[in-house]
């Protein structure tokens, strides 16, 4: 007699959105582990603060490929952080209206913020300002 | 009968008792622990996500309105926040893994409580020398 057997594991999701979901918050993890501890290592600790200043910036996007890195983190941090927030939703908004709210408030969010987000990393342009501060300046 | 019986006098016990001291003695399991930490830190640093797009934003209206924020950053208050950011992200970080491995391993929920301190251990690991960097850069 052979007892059935037990998934050891936790539970996931049965499919749906929540198992997309959940697939998600995984593999975008992995990715960000690698993505936002490089960024740190070379925002907080390599360079810093005193360091880091509009000229900065700019120097760095001069690159592609620091600008699709800044992107590609953007847009996994983002989903990744407001999916966990969708999740805290779940579980402390009870009642239907605020639940309502809530979810209205994230999606917003979700939308906003990558627009934005997108627009400063995608759109940026020194030149527009390096040619107007050496015309003040001269 | 599988009901657990209840010894008498113990229901009305924890019932007389409130706020922090019914909590005397009790040790979190680490899951709880662990799980608990995760949502703060996940929305702690998605908090300062939402900020630091805001900031990044302004960097397309040009150097004077960019530089004129970034005294905010280096605020002395804002350094040890950042310090507590790179916390949080590193144990987020750490016990994502965690979370992976029990959910891909089948024997790892075995050793659930050993994973959470190697969580703990890398954490440390990978935390103590950057905070000592941060901090030796933001004295000099």
């Amino acid at each position: 007699m052979s007892a059935p057997r037990v998934r050891a594991g936790r539970e996931r999701p049965a499919g749906g959105f929540e198992l997309y979901s959940w697939y998600f918050f995984r593999i975008s993890g992995l990715l960000l582990i690698f993505l936002a501890i490089t960024h740190v290592v070379i925002m907080h600790v390599i360079n810093t603060v005193d360091e880091i200043d509009w000229n900065f910036v700019a120097d760095r996007w001069g690159s592609p490929f620091w600008r699709a890195f800044d992107w590609l983190m953007l847009f996994l941090a983002l989903l990744h952080g407001l999916n966990g927030a969708r999740l805290a939703i779940d579980d402390y908004v009870r009642s239907r209206g605020w639940r309502v709210f809530a979810h209205s408030v994230l999606w917003s969010a979700a939308v906003i913020f990558l627009v934005i987000g997108s627009i400063a990393v995608l759109t940026f342009n020194p030149e527009a300002f390096q040619a107007a501060s050496s015309a003040m300046g001269s | 009968m599988t009901t657990e019986t209840v010894p008498p006098g113990r229901d009305t016990a924890v019932a007389s008792t409130r706020g922090f001291v019914a909590y005397r003695g009790y040790r979190p399991p680490a899951g709880m622990l662990s799980w608990a930490l995760h949502r703060i830190t996940g929305l702690g640093v998605l908090l300062f996500l939402l900020l630091h797009i805001v900031d990044i934003f302004l960097v397309g209206y040009g150097p004077e309105t960019f530089n004129k924020l970034l005294f905010l950053y280096r605020h002395p208050v804002f350094r040890m926040g950042e310090i507590i950011l790179v916390a949080g992200l590193y144990y987020h970080a750490a016990n994502g893994v965690r979370i992976i491995l029990i959910d891909f391993w089948d024997r790892a929920a075995q050793y659930e409580r050993q994973l959470f301190y190697a969580v703990i251990a890398v954490f440390l690991a990978g935390f103590i020398p950057t905070a000592v960097l941060m901090v030796r850069a933001m004295l000099t």
